[in-house]
C-alpha cells in the first residue's frame, strides 16, 4: 500500500495513514473487499510502532472506511465511504489554508485567488474549450 | 501482560554530581517507549538500574514485580539489552557469540529466528567479533539481544553512528519484538524522528529529571507551530504569550507555542502581527523549545 509518512509537518502518523488510506479509497486506488496489509507488515514497511497502525485501522472502522474480520484481517468496505461534513470540511479547509498562506507570500489577495479557482474549474470543465483532456480519445 | 517496569522516586548521584533525582517511570506489556534526552540526561543511568547493574539508592525498581538486583536471573532472562558501546567479546566468532548467548537462554532461544537475522544481516559466522564494522557489531549483538525472544527489550542509544541500513534493522527488530507476541521495548535515542515514528509513549529527560512524559500523541497535543508576520521587523525575539521557542529574524519568526491558539493569536495581534500559519509541533520542535526554555527559567510563565 502506497503511504508515505512524514515526521516533519507535525500531524500524527495515525492521522497520516488514516488519510491516505481515505484518499486511496476515494480514488479506487483501494477497492471495496480488498484486505489492508496486515498490522506487523505495515509497521515494517512504515517503520512505525504496530499501536500507531492498530489506532490508525481503529479510526477507519469507526470511519467506516474499513472493517475487521476477527482471525483474518481488515478490508476496504463497500461502498465509497461516506465521511462526515466536518470531516470533508476539515479536509479541505487544511488545502485551503496552505493555499492562502501560499498566495500571502506571492502577494495574492483571497478575491484573486477565488477568481483564479473559478477560471481553472472553467477550464477542467470538459467541452468549454479545446481540452488537452480531448486530445486523446 | 500488565506492567513491565515500576520505577518509583529513583534517585542516585555518583561522588557530588547528581545523575538521577526523583526519577519515576512505568512501562505496561505490548508499548513502545522511546527516552529522549541530552547526553548526561541520565537515560543510560536509568536503564542500567533497570538491569541490576546499578543498585537504587533511594526509591525503588521494579522489573516483572522482580528487584534486579537481588534476582538477576529471573530479570535478565527475560530481557533483551543492546548498548551503544555493544560491548561484546571481542575474541568469539560470530557462531562463538551465538553459541555463547544461547547458553544463557537454553529454553527460549529461537535458533531459527537467530539464523533467519543472520542471513539477512549477511553476516559471517566465522569472523571474528574484532573483524566486524561497527554496523555489523550492533546487527551481532542485536541479534544476541532478541534470539531469546525477550519479554522486555532495552536499547540504548541503538542507532548510534549506524548507517541507514543498520538503523532499520534495529527499527524492524523494535517492530517485530511488538508486533510478534505484543512484547515491550524501552529504546533512548538522539534521534527524534525516530523516537517519533516508533514510540507509544515517549520520556523527556533533562539533568537527571523527567520533564515531559505521556502518552506521544498527549505530549504532542499541547504544542504548535506557528509562522508570525509583523508589520515592522524584530531585531530580538518578540516577546510573545506562550512562546516557548522562536527562531527567524526581521519580519518572520517561527514560534513553538503551548497553549491556546486563541490566546497566541491576540499576542501576535498586539504586536502589530499576524499568524501566517499554525500546525502541530514535532516532537523535534517541542525537545528543543523545551530544553531552551530550562536554560532560560527567567522566562518561565
Amino acid at each position: 500500500m502506497d503511504i508515505t509518512i512524514n515526521v516533519t509537518d507535525g500531524v500524527p502518523i495515525y492521522k497520516q495513514i488514516v488519510n491516505q488510506v481515505k484518499y486511496l479509497v476515494a480514488s479506487g486506488l483501494l477497492l471495496p473487499g480488498e484486505e489492508l496489509p496486515a498490522i506487523r507488515t505495515l509497521a515494517l514497511q512504515l517503520k512505525v510502532t504496530p499501536n500507531t497502525i492498530v489506532k490508525a485501522y481503529g479510526e477507519l472502522e469507526i470511519a467506516g472506511v474499513a472493517y475487521s474480520r476477527r482471525g483474518s484481517g481488515t478490508f476496504v468496505s463497500e461502498g465509497r465511504p461516506q465521511l462526515a461534513l466536518r470531516e470533508r470540511r476539515r479536509i479541505i479547509e487544511q488545502r485551503i489554508d496552505a493555499l492562502l498562506a501560499e498566495a500571502h507570500q506571492l502577494n495574492f489577495t483571497a478575491d484573486d485567488i477565488l477568481r483564479m479557482v473559478r477560471e481553472r474549474k472553467a477550464a477542467m470543465a470538459p467541452g468549454t474549450t479545446a481540452e488537452p483532456a480531448d486530445v486523446e480519445k | 501482560m500488565g506492567q513491565i517496569v515500576d520505577v518509583n522516586d529513583l534517585s542516585r548521584s555518583f561522588g557530588s554530581k547528581s545523575a538521577l533525582d526523583g526519577v519515576s517511570f512505568h512501562a505496561t506489556a505490548g508499548q513502545v517507549y522511546g527516552l529522549v534526552g541530552a547526553n548526561g540526561a541520565g537515560k543510560t543511568t536509568l536503564l542500567k538500574h533497570l538491569l541490576g547493574l546499578l543498585r537504587a539508592a533511594t526509591g525503588a525498581v521494579r522489573v516483572f514485580g522482580l528487584d534486579p538486583v537481588r534476582d538477576p536471573v529471573g530479570v535478565l532472562s527475560r530481557v533483551g539489552y543492546l548498548s551503544e558501546e555493544r560491548e561484546l567479546p571481542e575474541w568469539m566468532r560470530v557462531d562463538e557469540l551465538m553459541r555463547y548467548t544461547q547458553a544463557f537462554h537454553t529454553t527460549t532461544w529461537d535458533a531459527t529466528y537467530a539464523r533467519e537475522l543472520l542471513e539477512s544481516f549477511a553476516l559471517d559466522p566465522s569472523k571474528k567479533v574484532k573483524d566486524l564494522s561497527k554496523g555489523m557489531r550492533a546487527q551481532a549483538g542485536l541479534i544476541a539481544a532478541v534470539a531469546h525472544r525477550p519479554e522486555l527489550l532495552i536499547l540504548d542509544e541503538p542507532s548510534s553512528g549506524l548507517d541507514a541500513v543498520v538503523r532499520r534493522d534495529i527499527l524492524d527488530a523494535i517492530v517485530r519484538t511488538v508486533a510478534d507476541d505484543g512484547r515491550t521495548v524501552i529504546f533512548s535515542s538522539h534521534l527524534l524522528d525516530e523516537v517519533e515514528r516508533m514510540s507509544d509513549h515517549v520520556t523527556l529527560m533533562h539533568q537527571g529529571r523527567v520533564t515531559l512524559s505521556g502518552a506521544l500523541d498527549e505530549v504532542r497535543r499541547g504544542y504548535q507551530r506557528s509562522r508570525v508576520r509583523f508589520a515592522e521587523p524584530f531585531d530580538q525575539p518578540p516577546s510573545l504569550d506562550t512562546a516557548l521557542a522562536m527562531e527567524g529574524g526581521g519580519r518572520t519568526w517561527s514560534v513553538v507555542h503551548s497553549g491556546s491558539l486563541e490566546q497566541f493569536h491576540h499576542s501576535v495581534l498586539a504586536l502589530g502581527g499576524e499568524v501566517v500559519e499554525s500546525r502541530d509541533a514535532t516532537l523535534e520542535e517541542i525537545f528543543l523549545a523545551r530544553a531552551g526554555r530550562s536554560r532560560q527559567p527567567a522566562e518561565a510563565a
